[in-house]
């Protein structure tokens, strides 16, 4: 559109913003738990494409569709055999390549788009501290594959809670399984999420940093299969430590035992390493998070 | 109240690279222009005024407020529109307005009027709901300015706002900045390499060059002691010269160009009567466009 024209036709009803003039804002202004609230929903708005293209919305809801599509078949199969192909937290097992995928696509649209636009100046030169930017995007990138895990395990539980035959007792059952499973869930999240926006935040190129993140998560798993076929057994427990998959699922053995190993122990042993995978998780994400932290100390300034 | 104070500000990067050097300047509320060459130092002063970066040395003030110490309470009050593209391109003008007042603090509905309000005042209006990778520079410059008025804060440090416009642009954008300055009743902090362009809407005019301050003045001071005729004759020269300099008026040599002080109207009169006197063809004679290196010059002059 060419300038002159435009500054001619706009200036011409001079008269009409004259009248009403600018009025000083004399409002409340918030402070910073609500600032971070705020760019915490749009960030968590922002993974699931909401307030964007519809371009934007394909990916996420495709990957919702199928765990959503899973969780209700098993359920209709459970309800017609009567007992339970898959636990919650196997269920968050399965779906851990679909998460991966989830990520690779949330954590760039999170952060990497930020910096290659530039519009992070226009973030850092308002009263938002560096830090909250960051963390607020890392929890909504969490809360996101939380709700993505949970969401269908809620979808399972209610399908079991509605077709047991034990009445309330069944119900009550059935809600001592899920909550662990929520809980591993979060787990899942929680090291997704931390790892896979720090990669992205590296980059302001999406394409890059879908990659990298597929490529941190996945690239990992041979070194797990080569560790678990050495011929030492303590090199075969600590395998999982190698990659963010095994460490949770490590985690996952230790803590939920038969909920999640049921039927199939010899598939991933850790022995007893378990508090070690248990610490290594919460290093893993500590580590992560500060370094993110770091990053965004450093950015655009 | 003294708008921006700074006292033997220093920055250097990395123990190398200075690029402010003991810079101690006060001005007060009203439009500032802020002059220099490229790599002046502008955006570094502007960076630390809005406590993006600490100061190697000396201190600073914001409205009243050290931005080192509480960088917040000093963003909280100003709106800051950078030099560079920072609008994404997916997001109508709207939504990224909207978003960025909620980030200053505004309660939603609150963030979507200023936002709306601050779009008309720029002069956006059913365009602001298309996305922003479609605009013209001149819209884009715009949104930038409306992102930093958002807030209503009580200072905005525009970094080259006409970078990238056109003549009729440019003088649109100095228009509006004016206009916020007069009008709107925020104080200005307008960054350029262009002084004829700052010059026209400023009260105040701070030069740097090379990290140093070159003179802070009130506009009018300024003008007056650097307006210059400049006066240029094919030949006879030396002639020309003596005769001005018998007409009592203080004529410097600048290779084939005579520079006469413009004292008033009177001045045109002394020099077209001198020339034609002597009977020699004039070449031109015109007013002199202030440049950053006048201002140095005119310094030197001073200070010789």
């Amino acid at each position: 559109m060419p300038e002159p024209s435009t500054a001619a036709v706009r200036s011409a009803p001079t008269g009409v913003i004259h009248d009403i003039g600018y009025q000083r804002y004399k409002g409340t202004r918030l402070g910073r738990r609500h600032v971070f609230g705020a760019l915490y929903l749009h960030g968590l708005r922002t993974t699931f494409g909401f307030g964007r293209s519809v371009k934007a919305k394909i990916f996420p809801w495709l990957v919702v569709g199928i765990v959503t599509l899973v969780a209700v078949a098993l359920a209709a199969v459970r309800s017609q055999i009567g007992e339970p192909v898959a636990t919650y937290a196997q269920f968050a097992d399965a779906m851990s390549w679909l998460v991966i995928f989830f990520v690779a696509v949330a954590a760039p649209e999170l952060v990497s788009r930020d910096l290659r636009s530039g519009v992070l100046p226009l973030y850092f030169s308002r009263p938002l501290p560096r830090t909250d930017y960051a963390l607020a995007k890392l929890l909504a990138l969490v809360t996101a594959l939380w709700l993505l895990l949970g969401g269908p395990q809620l979808v399972m539980f209610l399908g079991a809670a509605f077709t047991t035959k034990e009445g309330m007792g069944g119900v009550w059952n059935e809600l001592l399984d899920l909550l662990p499973g929520l809980l591993y869930a979060g787990l899942w999240a929680v090291v997704f999420a931390s790892i896979g926006l720090l990669v992205a935040s590296l980059t302001g190129k999406r394409a890059f940093a879908a990659g990298g993140v597929v490529a941190v998560f996945l690239m990992t798993t041979p070194i797990v299969g080569v560790l678990s076929i050495l011929p030492s057994r303590t090199a075969n427990e600590l395998a999982g430590l190698a990659s963010p998959s095994t460490l949770v699922q490590g985690v996952g053995i230790w803590s939920l035992g038969d909920l999640l190993v049921e039927g199939d122990p010899g598939e991933m042993t850790i022995g007893g390493f378990g508090p070690v995978y248990a610490l290594a998780a919460v290093l893993l994400v500590a580590g992560a998070t500060a370094l993110l932290l770091a990053r965004y100390r450093k950015v655009a300034s | 109240m003294t708008l921006i104070a700074t006292q033997s500000l220093t920055k250097t990067y990395g123990g190398r690279v200075t690029a402010l050097t003991d810079l101690t300047v006060a001005v007060e509320p009203g439009i500032i222009g802020l002059v220099g060459a490229n790599g002046a130092g502008k955006s570094t002063l502007i960076k630390i005024l809005l406590g993006l970066i600490a100061p190697t040395s000396g201190q600073v003030s914001v409205l009243g407020i050290d931005p080192t110490a509480d960088p917040t309470a000093v963003r909280a009050r100003v709106g800051y529109m950078p030099e560079h593209d920072c609008l994404p391109p997916d997001l109508s003008a709207a939504e990224l307005v909207t978003h960025l007042g909620r980030m200053s603090g505004l309660p939603r509905t609150a963030a979507r009027e200023r936002a709306s309000e601050a779009l008309r005042h720029v002069g956006l209006y059913e365009e602001r709901y298309r996305p922003v990778g479609g605009y013209s520079t001149g819209m884009k410059q715009r949104v930038k300015l409306a992102q930093a008025l958002v807030h209503d804060p009580d200072l905005l440090l525009l970094d080259e706002p006409t970078n990238g416009l056109d003549p009729a642009g440019r003088d649109a954008m100095l228009a509006l900045v004016h206009r916020i300055g007069t009008e709107f009743g925020i104080s200005v902090l307008v960054c350029s390499h262009l002084l004829g362009e700052v010059e026209r809407i400023c009260d105040t005019l701070v030069a740097i060059d090379g990290g140093r301050l070159l003179r802070a003045d009130h506009i009018s001071a300024m003008t007056s002691a650097t307006d210059v005729l400049a006066v240029e004759v094919s030949e006879g020269t030396e002639e020309l010269a003596a005769r001005l300099a018998a007409l009592d008026l203080p004529v410097a040599r600048d290779g084939r160009l005579l520079l006469v002080p413009l004292a008033d109207d009177g001045t045109y009169d002394l020099i077209l009567g001198a020339v034609a006197e002597l009977d020699l063809p004039l070449h031109r004679l015109d007013q002199r466009r202030h440049r950053v290196a006048e201002l140095f010059a005119t310094r030197e002059l001073t200070h010789a």
